[in-house]
């Protein structure tokens, strides 16, 4: 309970320090944007089945990129004025603290996220996903749960780093390729209008499997990424 | 420095490497409640590294940092220690009420709002307790930095260069509010090159040289008009 606790308090500083200053939100939200414009300039809109078979995987490509850009500022925030050291020192527990960061993430990409569906669908002509949109936001959940926690960890170990905005994406886009894969696979089915066949429900099941071993995994080592 | 029977800080076989580089090589000493430690030492001398495994943000490569009966990283410890390091570690986005209200939860105080008013009202900063803190001087800013640090009532304080950069008002300040916590039984260890005001608040004092304890015991009573007296006598060894 106060591991929760904790963590609801550090995720909340950093959602009012984030929505007061919008640094990461205008860039994620902004690139986002700018990724879905320009991907529809080389996609041809006559062509519907291939678009639908491309939809998954354009979106969490330009999720994937926006998530970068709040993941390098998660951890970066706290090194103005040392701020890291006094939470590190401080009866914090360092699992608190991933998952405070890892939640508020969380909350930070979805409100990029969320905007871009029917802006993905309306650019694209890709209309049958309304009927499924309740499948959609769950992929979304779980697939930017996923990137958030593996992201947070990494975004502690990388924060000293000098190109860490840099090293940041090249470290976790490949721990990123199982959830990432599954949430491609899962979205097309939805953005298709189609349900879920049994075939699919492997890419389900590695997505939740993904998303509860990399939490286990990302509060068990929070100690020893944090404290040097 | 101390007796043995009950010390706030004990420091046994310490060493850090960096690398080759020994910062730290066999430190050992005890810090007793009560006392207040001025750690001394030129640049490089391993001051900051010390106080950085005593505040559990680095482990020793060897040996072992007991803080009040607890290890360094142990959640009881670091609820009961005050942190001031290089950094003032307040956010700039938050005002300075929203600033000791995150670390009141953090630190589990009770009475939380009293206690930042209080803490508020002691380092003269309520009348601008709603303003976001990157609109503060930087004498306001240290100050809450101050005010962080105390507000949980710690039972050990941890400064490093405490008295860098601040104001004759602010260095006041520090002073008075060490004075009443040394009073009320706190441990400090702060590490300074500031001797003039380290010296009126130490009753002991830890030279280190090159990573190697050169000096430990009582403050000299000669340092409190001649704050060069140890570095003359040990430290240039």
């Amino acid at each position: 309970m106060r591991l929760i606790q904790q963590a609801w308090t550090v995720a909340a500083k950093d959602l009012r320090s984030e929505l007061r200053t919008k640094e990461s939100l205008n860039a994620a939200g902004g690139f986002a944007l700018v990724i879905l414009v320009l991907f529809s300039f080389v996609t041809d809109p006559g062509e519907t089945e291939t678009l639908y078979a491309l939809s998954g995987g354009l979106l969490w490509l330009v999720f994937a990129f926006a998530g970068v850009l709040i993941l390098n500022r998660s951890f970066a925030r706290e090194q103005a004025n040392d701020c890291l050291d006094a939470l590190i020192a401080s009866p914090l527990s360092p699992a608190a603290l991933i998952l405070g960061k890892s939640a508020a993430s969380f909350v930070l990409l979805l409100i990029v996220e969320l905007p871009c569906l029917p802006i993905f669908g309306g650019l694209y002509g890709l209309s049958q996903w309304s009927s499924h949109w309740l499948g959609l936001v769950g992929v979304v959940l779980l697939g930017t749960w996923g990137m958030t926690v593996i992201g947070a960890v990494f975004s502690a170990l990388t924060v000293n780093l000098r190109l860490r905005e840099l090293m940041l994406p090249m470290l976790v886009y490949p721990l990123l390729i199982p959830v990432l894969m599954s949430a491609m696979r899962l979205s097309t089915v939805f953005i298709s209008g189609k349900d879920l066949e049994a075939d699919d429900a492997i890419w389900l099941r590695l997505m939740i499997a993904f998303d509860i071993i990399f939490t286990a995994l990302a509060l068990a080592l929070a100690e020893d990424v944090l404290v040097s | 420095m101390a007796s043995r029977s009950n010390p706030a800080v004990s420091v046994a076989k310490v060493c850090k490497y960096f690398g080759d580089f020994p910062a730290l090589h066999g430190l050992e000493f005890d810090v007793a409640a009560g006392s207040c430690l001025a750690l001394l030492g030129r640049n490089g001398a391993g001051k900051t590294t010390l106080l950085r495994i005593l505040a559990g943000l680095s482990e020793p490569t060897e040996g072992k940092v007991t803080l009040l009966g607890f290890g360094a990283r142990d959640h009881e410890a670091r609820k009961r220690t005050g942190l001031i390091g290089h950094g003032i570690a307040i956010y700039d986005e938050l005002s300075a009420a929203e600033n000791l209200r995150l670390f009141a939860r953090i630190y589990g105080v009770e009475s939380a709002e009293k206690s930042v008013q209080e803490w508020l009202e002691r380092t003269w900063l309520h009348r601008v307790q709603n303003s976001p803190v990157r609109e503060f001087s930087r004498g306001m800013r240290q100050r809450l930095a101050v005010a962080r640090a105390f507000l949980h009532r710690p039972e050990l304080l941890l400064l490093d260069e405490p008295f860098t950069s601040l104001d004759d008002k602010a260095i006041a300040l520090l002073q008075s509010l060490l004075r009443d916590a040394l009073a009320r039984g706190t441990t400090v260890v702060m590490s300074t090159h500031q001797l003039r005001e380290a010296m009126e608040l130490a009753t002991h004092v830890a030279l280190l040289h090159r990573g190697k304890l050169a000096h430990s015991g009582e403050r000299p009573p000669e340092m409190l008009t001649d704050p060069g007296f140890l570095y003359r006598t040990y430290g240039e060894a």
